[in-house]
């Protein structure tokens, strides 16, 4: 993996010292909190409803065993014992007292990380394919292109001031792992005709309260200028981008108000410019990255024992085909720990657990995890005669279930419980519905389905891109629950549409209940999937089960 | 004409630790909204928040939101000021775990 050179590693110390400074003069006076409020934000730290948060960048999800440890020292020492994986692939620390953050900025400055641009109108942390450098499917590992844009973009003088903040995805398999259609740049690897790996690019894509899939502005873009070509689009969207209206300044807007077409010209008139200004300059640096990224030297493995183990427990066979993922080394498996126990908060971990966590990536995967969008862990490489011991290890800090991609394995942002932009719950709804549906014992047989909770319109949990997605509103002063159906967060993604008139609290997991057993009913079979039953079917049968008591809901 | 002005109280976030606090009837602030002083003329509301603005090294965000007489002291009238009495629904922590 790529490792901090002696300028990464200065420049994060600078600015951990000058925020030292910072949170000293705002604590002795000196600053009001109109002054310093610019400041924390530039290094990630929020004043959520009862106490500080910060925002920690997990640069494209990737994390070596010693940060994954001193995340946990990090959540004992300094916060309350867990900290949470959000879907923006960050970690978020919900009580951090002001005075410690300077330390806590310390303590991530010494395993390489920091909390950077995790906040404001700038380029935030790059997300990934949470399968990056792993996958069966992938064409080349992403991580040295992010790792590029990571550099590029970090502290990028052209930059800081953005009409609004800019998120990048990037994904090396055709397969989107990492909703690139729902950001302002998605980067998704694909061949040319003559057999070359370059970037399908897309623009324009978002969630919020103006949802919008991004529009391909280039077929094939070669990997050699990906980042004059991302400069040229961010710098034509810095330009034409909307400041006068914040709700119209993402460059979703800009692209929708001037069309795909125009917006596309003016970037291939900047790329001319950028192109050559940058000359290839930065070849060289990812000649060096990708070197960093040379996978691990995966040793030969005899699949026997791993089989003769699912055949022996199933509920080792039940984890291992529910949570496991082809490698792209036969004898290696990508597993994917579940921060979704039914009960739990999705993408709460304890220090315990991200030691643990942190104990197995050594162990057992070449040193390395990734965190994913969806608010899970995963182990990238793991040689398949070690996964019942790893298996038995997860069971005693419960991080063995079995539920990934199932109902229960639900994305929800921090909602109201935390957030101070949110209009109502969404952990305690997660967490019901997950209890529900394992009360039920149906969540196997219901197959894939992928629920998102989002606590506000602003749509952290990516609602819209959830096959059933919530959103929590508040209607005249009470929690109140808008469905969303259809959505898809794939190479295939759209736009969940709205099914009716929202449930109050009370009744949201009754009217999911429902919902899920009425697509039972009419699946052509357990290989039918939710979403395929419902682009088949189109909405009705499915608000006939959500609102029964409407008699011409057909 | 404007709305009806409903009974408001003056809170915030505390500077140093981050939680929700109230500002009290002596002019100082409270980490339990029962000791808040409950304001119910606009003027009157409206003097308190630009004295808890004008007191930016003990908090941020001042704002008024509504409540309504308690027997203990005053108390919220809708949710998102209920949850900042209280703390987050997951686990015990915040003013619930300090009671």
């Amino acid at each position: 993996m790529y490792r901090y050179d002696d300028f990464d590693d200065a420049f994060v110390r600078t600015r951990v010292a000058q925020f030292r400074g910072q949170v000293e003069r705002r604590i002795d006076g000196s600053l009001t909190e109109d002054e310093f409020k610019p400041l924390r934000l530039m290094n990630g730290l929020y004043l959520q409803l009862h106490a500080y948060m910060l925002r920690v960048a997990i640069p494209y999800g990737t994390l070596r065993a010693e940060q994954m440890r001193q995340l946990g020292m990090i959540a004992e020492r300094w916060d309350e014992g867990y900290g949470h994986f959000t879907t923006r692939q960050n970690i978020q620390f919900n009580w951090p007292k002001l005075k410690d953050v300077p330390d806590i900025l310390e303590a991530l400055a010494d395993v390489e990380m920091h909390a950077i641009q995790t906040s404001g109108n700038t380029i935030r942390n790059v997300t990934a394919d949470h399968f990056a450098g792993a996958a069966a499917d992938e064409i080349e590992d992403p991580r040295p292109a992010a790792e590029l844009l990571r550099q590029w973009s970090t502290d990028h003088p052209e930059f800081q001031f953005l009409p609004r903040k800019f998120k990048i995805a990037i994904t090396g398999s055709p397969n989107d792992r990492a909703v690139v259609k729902a950001h302002d740049i998605g980067l998704r690897m694909i061949r040319n005709e003559a057999g070359e790996p370059g970037f399908e690019v897309l623009v324009g894509g978002g969630l919020g309260r103006t949802p919008m899939i991004g529009k391909v502005i280039r077929d094939f873009l070669p990997k050699e200028d990906l980042l004059p070509y991302c400069e040229a689009i961010v710098a034509t969207y810095n330009l034409l981008g909307r400041r006068d209206n914040k709700y119209k300044a993402r460059i979703k807007i800009t692209v929708h108000e001037n069309g795909i077409d125009t917006f596309r010209d003016l970037v291939e008139q900047k790329f001319i410019e950028t192109r050559a200004a940058f000359g290839g300059a930065d070849q060289e640096l990812l000649r060096e990255i990708e070197a960093a990224f040379a996978p691990p030297a995966f040793r030969a493995v005899d699949t026997a024992p791993f089989e003769a183990a699912r055949e022996a427990d199933p509920v080792f066979r039940a984890w291992a085909d529910t949570n496991l993922a082809e490698h792209k080394d036969a004898g290696h498996a990508i597993v994917t720990i579940s921060l979704k126990k039914p009960g739990a908060t999705p993408g709460d971990a304890t220090a315990e657990q991200m030691r643990v966590m942190a104990d197995l990536a050594d162990k057992y995967s070449y040193g390395e995890l990734r965190v994913s969008h969806e608010q899970n862990i995963i182990l990238p490489h793991v040689a398949k005669d070690d996964l019942p011991a790893l298996h038995d290890a997860l069971k005693s800090v419960e991080l063995a279930t079995a539920n990934l991609g199932l109902v229960s394995d639900i994305i929800a942002c921090p909602g109201m419980d935390y957030c101070a932009l949110a209009t109502a719950r969404s952990i305690p709804i997660a967490q019901e519905i997950a209890e529900r549906f394992e009360e039920l014992k149906l969540e196997h047989e219901i197959g894939e389905l992928k629920l998102k909770i989002s606590g506000c319109i602003n749509a952290c949990g990516h609602h819209h891109v959830g096959h059933i997605g919530i959103l929590g509103l508040d209607r005249a002063g009470v929690e109140n629950y808008q469905i969303t159906l259809g959505g898809d967060a794939t190479e295939t993604a759209a736009i969940g549409e709205r099914a009716g008139p929202g449930f109050p609290a009370e009744e949201i997991v009754g009217a999911i209940e429902r919902l899920v057993l009425g697509y039972l009913d009419v699946r052509e079979g357990p290989e039918e999937t939710f979403l395929q039953a419902y682009r088949r079917l189109g909405p009705d049968p499915f608000k006939a089960a959500l609102y029964p008591d409407t008699k011409d809901a057909a | 004409m404007s709305r009806r002005f409903t009974p408001k109280v003056v809170t915030a976030n505390a500077l140093l630790e981050g939680d929700a606090v109230w500002l009290r009837a002596d002019g100082g602030w409270s980490r339990d909204m029962h000791d808040a002083q409950l304001f119910e003329e606009e003027e009157l509301a409206n003097e308190a928040l630009r004295h808890a603005l004008a007191q930016p090294d003990l908090v941020v965000g001042a704002y008024l939101a509504d409540a309504k007489a308690g027997p203990e002291g005053p108390v919220p009238t809708h949710f998102r000021e209920d949850f900042r009495t209280r703390g987050p629904s997951n686990y015990h922590l915040g003013k619930q775990a300090e009671a």
